[in-house]
């Protein structure tokens, strides 16, 4: 596994999203649900080095997949 | 109400002819562990397995295997697409489709159009602003154990009723009715009760939300129902909704709190540890829906062929997914029949995986991470009041737990 704080770009997938907010619950500093739906809200596509290993972890926590890591065109949310 | 697809009906086991059937009896003296013929096919993730028709399927106890086959939109959990793991009371044939309102037994688009309704208001911020409420209900039940004490059933002094009031709390059930709606849905959980009186019970608890929801309609007040009728959903939608909600939010925290208590009792390590570092509550809680798994197993039929590990999964069979199995997977969990709470438990599939994973986890964490602390603060010397072997466990549900715990602690 390589360094968890290595930079990382995220990229979200509203439409896939099932809101079960496994992101906002691990890594609260880079992810959020916006209120109407519970739907996936990505704070920071580049995360601060100490949120790094948290977001890595809300990666592979997403029950949907809808979080990608490295995502060239990552626009936010 | 709810359908429940996966209620064991019988005791099922190995036979002489074909593959073998879902494992289901646990071992005497172990009352948190799978059944071990379960455990024991940790090198088989994806084995075939005879259904309770006859059918020829999949059983999955693989962790990795689970993730993949529950994020894949190809395995379908229409009702009506599945055969039964084991024989259930009263169904033969077919399964009926979901009942409206029952988004578990849909697929996308139709469950998604439900889900969606539904997940703004069960996000990880709103069900942290009911923490304060969750205390408030939890302080009462232990005000009242206090007083009826030394002794009490923790199940029904403590278990059922705090997820309870969160519920009628989130519905909008007024006070009032909680008398009339605590009863109705006691007897359609209690697994001693007869088949008629949990019909009955099912058929006033529908006939309630029905109510409730025109209530609603004609006097919005400030809870999940009274929104839910500015969206375009029908009355019976919103009371099958309702109906649903209860189902999963109350038996399955219900019977997390009491199996989690009586576990935590059984390990008075760990449960020094918790008291020790109020801190570790959250991990406890995580520790204790892998551990024990109390919502088993989930069922999904494949749409079409499907490779999954090397292996092919035909279109029309069954997969059946052992939670408790897949939980316990020593690949991904090292040691996994020890109970740790210092240990990241955080990745088990307690609440599912996919497009269908609980919609009220962020809200059973709450209660949980309130209510176990709150209780063993309250009760340094809460212990069983009969031996481990003594206590009553469910057998012939998909929620396992313990029917009763009778505990005991030293009045000041």
């Amino acid at each position: 596994m390589s360094d968890p704080r290595e930079p990382l770009r995220l990229g979200v997938d509203r439409d896939r999203c099932a809101g079960a907010g496994m992101c906002a619950l691990t890594a609260p500093e880079v992810f959020d649900q916006d209120d109407e739906e519970g739907l996936v809200v990505l704070l920071h596509p580049a995360p601060a080095p100490e949120h790094r290993a948290a977001a890595r972890m809300a990666v592979g926590l997403c029950p949907a997949g809808a979080i990608a890591l490295d995502s060239p065109d990552s626009t936010g949310s | 109400m709810s359908y429940d697809p996966t209620a064991a009906g019988t005791t099922a086991g190995t036979t002489a002819e074909g593959p073998p059937t879902l494992p289901t009896d646990r071992r005497t003296g172990c009352p948190f562990d799978p059944p071990a013929e379960l455990t024991a096919l940790s090198d088989q993730p994806l084995r075939r397995m005879r259904y309770a028709d006859g059918h020829v399927g999949r059983l999955v106890t693989g962790h990795a295997a689970a993730r993949t086959i529950l994020a894949d939109p190809r395995f379908s959990s229409r009702y009506e697409l599945l055969h039964l793991p084991v024989p259930m009371e009263g169904v033969s044939g077919e399964l009926p489709p979901a009942p409206v309102g029952d988004m578990i037994g849909l697929d996308a688009p139709e469950h998604t159009r439900y889900r969606r309704l539904l997940t703004g208001r069960f996000t990880v911020r709103r069900m942290r602003q009911l923490t304060e409420r969750v205390e408030r209900f939890t302080t009462e039940c232990l005000d009242a154990m206090e007083q009826a004490g030394p002794t009490a059933d923790l199940v029904t002094a403590f278990a059922q009723p705090v997820p309870a009031l969160m519920i009628c709390e989130l519905l909008g059930v007024p006070y009032a009715d909680r008398e009339r709606f605590h009863s109705q849905v006691a007897t359609l959980f209690d697994q001693r009760a007869d088949a008629e009186d949990k019909g009955e019970a099912c058929t006033a608890l529908l006939q309630y939300l029905n109510e409730l929801v025109l209530a609603k309609r004609a006097e919005p007040t400030d809870d999940l129902l009274s929104d839910l009728t500015t969206s375009d959903l029908t009355d019976e939608e919103l009371a099958g909704i309702g109906g649903l909600l209860l189902a999963a939010g109350l038996d399955t925290t219900a019977n997390m709190l009491g199996l989690g208590t009586f576990a935590l009792l059984s390990n008075p390590g760990q449960l020094e540890a918790l008291r020790a570092d109020p801190a570790l509550a959250g991990q406890t809680v995580e520790e204790l829906l892998r551990y024990l798994s109390v919502a088993d197993p989930l069922p999904r039929a494949a749409l079409e062929d499907v490779e999954v590990e090397g292996r092919l999964i035909r279109a029309g069979e069954t997969v059946t997914i052992s939670v408790q199995a897949v939980n316990r997977d020593p690949h991904r969990f090292p040691d996994p029949d020890r109970l740790d709470i210092r240990r990241k438990a955080a990745g088990h599939l307690a609440f599912g995986h996919g497009a269908h994973q609980c919609l009220g986890q962020q809200l059973a964490r709450v209660e949980m991470t309130v209510a176990f602390p709150a209780l063993f603060t309250r009760f340094p010397t809460l212990r069983l009041a009969v031996p481990p072997e003594e206590v009553p466990l469910r057998d012939r549900s998909n929620i396992y737990g313990v029917i009763s715990l009778p505990v005991t602690w030293d009045k000041e």
